[in-house]
């Protein structure tokens, strides 16, 4: 009974935008989606595998720049961009994986290692020719569903909405699957999964090229809705701290932490203006957050309502 | 082009010396904690901040400035680890690392909604000073703080040699269990490691004043060269972090000089994510 109430708030939730005639809100909706699908990405990674990356946006950056590259110097369909995304960045995620774990970093050497292959990028990206430099890629306007960019917001959230079921639905399967154990056991305790015939490598890469596919694709759908990416906004630290927060406040590990930090950390952006209208004062708030969290709630938001649901 | 080789050279070593000084908070806090101080660079801008208002506001040079902003970080870093990092993370690891990341995030917009995201620069009469050494012109100021950044150093060398103080803090580093059996505190000494990291970034702030711009954002400038020199001389090491600071300061002016302004940055990445794949117990092993 608690199962099918809850089922059905979250589907009216989710659905609800659809009904709204402003469209900033819409857009504030998509936008929530779009936190909570990176979140969702990053906490396959970060929350079941404990890989607390702080440069994630290296996988959003690879994935903008992918579809944004592919329809401005090759002409292709935008649409190919999502799956060249997903490619480039589970590559990507392949990469840094094996290298790192290959070394044996983990913890706050891991940490420092994806801030500084995003870091790289960022400065790549700023610096070749191929990117157009600091100039960033304007990607033309001409809407219609076969460009893949839409008048109304709607569209891109049904869009965005379908991507954050796929993602949650990929992490449920990863945690309630052989994989996902494997996973989790090289998070806890890499010495005792190890002995346990866990390959570590193997399973962490696996698990970091995953979330980075998945963060790759939000990169797409910035892109498409913005019709511009340039190297800060595509590799900037900002982005990495954002996905970090959303699943760590939201609860990491869990399959509606994520979600949930998203639609928290939203909330908290879009009331905090009517307080002190001023720029730093969201992210402010999402780092006392972040303090609170940690000291009173290491379970985040999820865990809040696993004790509700006890109850 | 060995003049102007020599010149990027030279500067490179200077600002290196303030690179060590940063560098040499962040690898005790690491020795002791065993963990990353991701505030570090926002307890840097912070101190910058506190700096510039002297200046700005009441006219203190930022070199009179230097032991006032020394002890206020110095209770600033202790307070903070005391109050706010060790009480929400409990010892956990994990904990410890993203509690330095809220404190940074904190920090970072906290400047933006007081101070609005522009740069702000003091002028001193010697910001401009240059001393003819040959055929090189050297900056006077750099050379003020690779000079103070050098004797701090040898100041906290010989405080964690010498001092009961330091004692404990290197027996807490080595075997936290050890040093408990023998009456030491560990909370109290993370305390206190934590702040002589956040106050040598106070004599950080008023050395790099004169020479350097100050933003809310200016933290980021600094940590990840920081954490590269961390990594690079072995995290926990004293001489590492000197030597590191020195050398990655080099690095950043010769990888500019030859890669050119916009892609001369990704020197110190490549030097980071070589150290840490290829090397990641640093050149000097994290010896304490």
């Amino acid at each position: 009974m608690k199962r099918a109430i809850v089922i059905a708030g979250i589907t009216a939730v989710a659905l609800a935008p659809f009904a709204f005639n402003s469209q900033y809100l819409v857009n504030i909706a998509m936008l929530t989606a779009l936190s909570a699908v990176m979140g969702q990405a990053w906490n396959i990674a970060g929350g079941f595998g404990q890989m607390t990356s702080f440069g994630h946006a290296a996988f959003f950056g690879v994935g903008a720049y992918t579809a944004a590259i592919l329809q401005t110097r090759w002409g292709l369909s935008p649409w190919l961009g999502l799956p060249a995304s997903f490619v480039t960045g589970g590559l990507l995620g392949g990469f840094i994986g094996i290298l790192s774990f290959r070394a044996g970093l983990r913890g706050s050497y891991f940490a420092l290692v994806t801030l500084a292959f995003a870091e790289v990028l960022r400065v790549l990206a700023n610096s070749l020719d191929f990117t157009r430099g600091g100039l960033g890629i304007n990607i033309p306007l001409k809407q219609g569903l076969a460009n893949f960019q839409f008048h109304n917001r709607q569209s891109t959230y049904a869009l965005v909405l379908l991507m954050l079921v796929l993602t949650t639905g990929v992490a449920m399967f990863i945690k309630r699957g052989r994989f996902g154990a494997r996973l989790v056991a090289a998070g806890e305790n890499e010495d005792a999964a190890s002995a346990l015939g866990v390959d570590l490598v193997r399973t962490k890469t696996i698990g970091l090229a995953t979330s980075g596919a998945f963060t790759a694709l939000a990169g797409v759908v910035y892109t498409q809705t913005y019709l511009y990416i340039d190297p800060s906004i595509a590799f900037g630290v900002e982005r990495s701290i954002e996905m970090l927060l959303v699943a760590m406040i939201g609860g990491a590990g869990t399959i509606a932490g994520p979600i949930l930090g998203a639609i928290a950390l939203h909330a908290v952006a879009e009331t905090s203006h009517f307080f002190i209208d001023a720029p730093g004062f969201a992210p402010l708030l999402y780092g006392a957050t972040l303090l609170v969290i940690i000291g009173f709630l290491p379970r985040g938001i999820a865990g809040l309502g696993a004790r509700w649901s006890r109850a | 082009m060995g003049e102007i080789l020599a010149a990027s050279l030279v500067n490179g070593l200077l600002t290196g010396g303030i690179y060590a000084l940063v560098a040499l908070g962040l690898t005790l806090i690491y020795g002791v904690l065993h963990i990353v101080n991701f505030a570090h660079g926002s307890l840097l801008m912070m101190a910058m901040f506190g700096t510039w208002l002297l200046a700005a506001q009441l006219g203190i040079d930022p070199y009179l400035a230097l032991p006032l902003m020394t002890a206020v970080m110095f209770a600033v870093g202790w307070s903070l680890y005391r109050f706010v990092i060790g009480r929400i993370s409990r010892g956990d690891d994990r904990a410890i690392l993203l509690a330095t990341l809220g404190v940074a995030v904190v920090l970072d917009n906290l400047a933006l909604v007081l101070f609005t995201g522009n740069t702000r620069q003091i002028e001193t009469p010697w910001t401009f000073a240059v001393l003819e050494v040959g055929p090189l012109l050297i900056s006077v100021p750099k050379l003020i703080s690779f000079g103070v950044a050098l004797i701090l150093a040898a100041l906290l060398w010989s405080f964690m040699a010498r001092t009961d103080m330091g004692r404990a803090i290197r027996a807490v580093a080595r075997e936290p269990e050890g040093a408990r059996l023998m009456g030491i505190r560990p909370d109290r000494i993370f305390a206190l490691a934590y702040g002589i990291g956040t106050a040598l970034l106070g004599a950080a702030a008023c050395l790099l004043l004169p020479i350097f711009y100050v933003s809310p954002g200016v933290g980021s400038v600094f940590v990840l060269v920081a954490f590269t020199i961390v990594v690079l001389g072995g995290m926990g090491s004293f001489p590492g972090a000197l030597v590191g600071g020195l050398l990655i300061g080099m690095t950043e002016s010769v990888g500019g000089l030859v890669l050119g302004e916009s892609l001369g940055p990704i020197s110190i990445s490549l030097v980071f994510i070589a150290t840490l794949l290829l090397r990641p117990t640093g050149l000097f092993r994290g010896a304490r």
